[in-house]
C-alpha cells in the first residue's frame, strides 16, 4: 500500500481509533493520579500542575499505616502462588491429556469448560462459611484455593492445545542419540514447552490478579485483602474528601507493570487467549 | 489390557488427579452446599433461628419484585454489551487481520484493556463521566450539567461502556482465530465473479466464521450474566441498576443471610446453566472445542 493513497488514509484512521479507544481511559487516570488536590475536579484531561503527592500518600506510613503497601504485596504474593501451584497440576493434566490414552479423557477436558462456565457468585456463600469454620476466612489459602479452582480449566485448555504441538518423538530420538531419559526431557521436551507454559502462566497471574468478587466476599482485613479489594474500600484524608487521586494513583502502580508486561509478551498472550478457539 | 496400557491408564489418573480434585473442591461441593443451605432458614445475624424450611426461600426470592428488577438489568446489560461487542469485535477483528501495517500497533492496544483490572478500568470510566471530576461533560455535544450516575438508564450506559471497553478485545481475538482459518482463495474467486466487499463479507466472512462467532457469544453472554464488579464499583446498586450478582452479595455477605443468598446463587447457577444449554441446544457440539473464558 502507497502513503498518500486513500487506503492508506483509511487504514491509519482505523488504527488511531483503535489505539485511541484503548487508551484514552489509560491516560485519563494517569492524568488524574497527577493531578494535585485542589485541582482533582478540574475536569482537565491534561494535567495544568503535576504533582506526585497522590503517589507519596500511598506509601506514607509505612507498611504498618500504609492503605496501599500490604495490599499490594497480597495482590502479588497471591497471584504468584496461585500461578505456580495451577500450572504445576495443569501441566500434569494436560500431558496426560495430550500423551497418554486413557478413559476419562473426555469427562475431565468437558468438566474443565464446566468450570468455566460456572458463576463465581454461587460459590461465595459456601465458600464464607466453610472458611469461617475451619480458619481460612480472611487468609491468603482462602483466596488462592478458589482462584485455582476458576483458573485451571484456562490454564489446562492452554497447555493442552500447546503440548499436542510437541513433536515427542524427539525424546526418542535423542535417547537413541545417547541422551539419558533424563536428559532428552531437560534438554529436547522443556524448551519446546516452555513458550506454552509461560502462555499460561500469564493468562492465570492476569485472572488472579483482576479478581475481585472473592477478593472482597472472602477477607475482611489487611491480612489479605488484595489491590481491587483495597481500592475499593479506599477512604479519604478526612471523610469530607473524595479519594479520587489516591485511587488513581494506585491504579496506576498496579496497571502500569501489567501493560508493560502484556506489550512484551503479546503474541504469547494472543497465541494462549485463542488457542482451541477454532479447533481444539 | 495390557499390563502397558494398564499402567499408562494408572499414571494417566494420578496425573490428572489433583487439578480434579481442586476443581471440584470449590465448585461441586459447594454448589451442593449451596443448595442445602437455600432450603434452610441460615441468616449468621440470628443463629438461634433455622431449620428446614423446604422452598420458602425460592418463593421469597421469585416473589420479590427486586430479583426480577435485577434479573431485567442484567439480561439487559448482557444483550446490549454482547451486541455491541459483536460489531466492536469483529470491526477490529477486520482491522488486526487486513491491516498491512501497524498490526503490531493494534494487538498491543486491544490487549491493554485485557490486562487491566475490572476494578480499576470501572474506576477510570466512573472519574471521566462523574460531574466533579470528569472530562465527558466538557466535550462538545454533552451538557456540562449532564448526572450520569443519577439516573437509571444514563448509569447504566457509562456501566456497558466500560464493560464494552473492557471485553472486546477477548471477543475480537477470539473473532480473529476464526477469520485467519478462511482460506484467501475464497474471496480471490469471489472477487473474479464481481462480488463486493459486503457481498464478501456475508456471503463467505461470516458463514465461514459461524463456531467462532458463537464460541465467542457463549463465553462473552456467560460472562456478562456475571457482571459485578463494575457495578459495584460504579452504583453499588443505585438507581436501580443491580445486577444478580450484586443481589446474592447483599444477600450473603452484607446481610449475611445465606438461606436467602443461596437461593439467589443457585437461580444464577440455574440461568448459566440454562444460557450454555440452549447455546449447545441451539447450536450444535461445535462449541465443545472451544476454549474456556477468561
Amino acid at each position: 500500500m502507497e502513503r498518500g493513497s486513500r487506503d492508506y488514509a483509511l487504514w491509519s484512521i482505523g488504527i488511531v481509533l483503535v489505539l485511541a479507544f484503548a487508551l484514552v481511559p489509560v491516560l485519563w487516570l494517569i492524568s488524574v493520579s497527577l493531578k494535585p488536590p485542589e485541582a482533582v475536579t478540574d475536569g482537565r484531561f491534561i494535567p495544568s500542575e503535576i504533582s506526585f503527592d497522590n503517589y507519596k500518600s500511598l506509601f506514607e506510613g509505612g507498611i504498618d499505616d500504609s492503605p496501599f503497601i500490604k495490599p499490594l504485596i497480597n495482590s502479588i504474593g497471591i497471584a504468584l502462588i496461585t500461578t505456580v501451584i495451577a500450572i504445576t497440576l495443569a501441566a500434569f493434566t494436560a500431558y496426560a491429556i495430550a500423551r497418554l490414552e486413557f478413559p476419562g479423557k473426555r469427562v475431565i477436558l468437558a468438566g474443565a469448560l464446566a468450570i468455566a462456565m460456572f458463576p463465581p457468585i454461587s460459590t461465595v456463600g459456601p465458600l464464607f462459611d466453610m472458611w469461617r469454620a475451619i480458619g481460612l476466612y480472611d487468609t491468603w489459602p482462602g483466596l488462592i484455593i478458589p482462584y485455582l479452582t476458576f483458573s485451571l480449566p484456562l490454564a489446562i485448555y492452554v497447555l493442552v492445545a500447546f503440548f499436542r504441538e510437541i513433536p515427542w518423538e524427539l525424546e526418542q530420538a535423542a535417547q537413541v542419540d545417547g541422551a539419558t531419559p533424563f536428559q532428552a526431557f531437560t534438554k529436547v521436551i522443556v524448551p519446546l514447552a516452555a513458550p506454552g507454559v509461560f502462555t499460561a502462566a500469564i493468562l492465570v497471574f492476569i485472572f488472579a490478579w483482576n479478581d475481585f468478587l472473592f477478593a472482597i466476599s472472602l477477607t475482611s482485613s489487611d491480612a489479605s485483602r488484595t489491590v481491587p479489594a483495597a481500592l475499593a474500600f479506599f477512604t479519604g484524608e478526612s471523610s469530607f474528601t473524595q479519594p479520587t487521586g489516591s485511587i488513581a494513583a494506585a491504579a496506576v502502580v498496579v496497571t502500569v507493570p501489567i501493560i508493560v508486561f502484556v506489550l512484551f509478551f503479546q503474541r504469547r498472550i494472543v497465541a494462549g487467549l485463542t488457542s482451541g478457539a477454532v479447533k481444539g | 489390557m495390557s499390563a502397558r496400557t494398564r499402567s499408562e491408564r494408572k499414571l494417566a489418573w494420578m496425573l490428572c488427579a489433583p487439578a480434579v480434585i481442586a476443581m471440584l473442591a470449590v465448585t461441586a461441593y459447594p454448589i451442593v452446599y449451596a443448595v442445602v443451605l437455600s432450603l434452610q432458614d441460615v441468616d449468621l445475624r440470628f443463629p438461634e433461628e433455622g431449620g428446614f424450611v423446604g422452598l420458602d426461600n425460592y418463593t421469597a426470592v421469585l416473589g420479590s419484585q427486586l430479583w426480577w428488577t435485577d434479573f431485567f438489568n442484567t439480561v439487559f446489560i448482557l444483550l446490549t454489551t454482547v451486541a455491541i461487542e459483536l460489531v466492536l469485535g469483529m470491526a477490529i477483528a477486520l482491522v488486526m487481520h487486513r491491516a498491512i501495517f501497524g498490526r503490531g500497533v493494534i494487538r498491543t492496544s486491544v490487549l491493554i484493556p485485557y490486562g487491566i483490572i475490572t476494578v480499576v478500568a470501572a474506576f477510570a470510566w466512573q472519574f471521566a463521566f462523574a460531574p466533579e471530576t470528569g472530562f465527558v461533560n466538557g466535550l462538545p455535544l454533552i451538557s456540562d450539567e449532564m448526572d450520569w450516575f443519577g439516573g437509571r438508564f444514563s448509569s447504566f450506559a457509562v456501566i456497558i461502556m466500560a464493560e464494552v471497553w473492557k471485553t472486546t478485545p477477548f471477543m475480537a481475538l477470539l473473532l480473529l482465530a476464526g477469520l485467519v482459518t478462511i482460506d484467501n482463495q475464497l474471496y480471490e474467486a469471489a472477487k473474479v465473479d464481481g462480488a463486493s466487499a459486503w457481498q464478501r463479507f456475508t456471503r463467505i466472512t461470516l458463514p465461514l466464521m459461524k463456531p467462532a462467532i458463537l464460541v465467542a457469544l457463549l463465553f462473552r453472554s456467560l460472562d456478562a450474566f456475571r457482571v459485578f464488579d463494575t457495578i459495584f464499583i460504579m452504583t453499588r446498586g443505585a438507581q436501580d441498576t443491580e445486577s444478580v450478582s450484586i443481589l446474592g452479595f447483599n444477600q450473603l455477605i452484607s446481610r449475611l443471610n445465606l438461606g436467602l443468598g443461596s437461593a439467589v446463587s443457585v437461580l444464577i447457577f440455574i440461568c448459566v446453566f440454562l444460557i450454555a444449554f440452549l447455546f449447545v441446544k441451539g447450536f450444535g457440539t461445535k462449541l465443545e472445542e472451544g476454549r474456556p473464558g477468561a
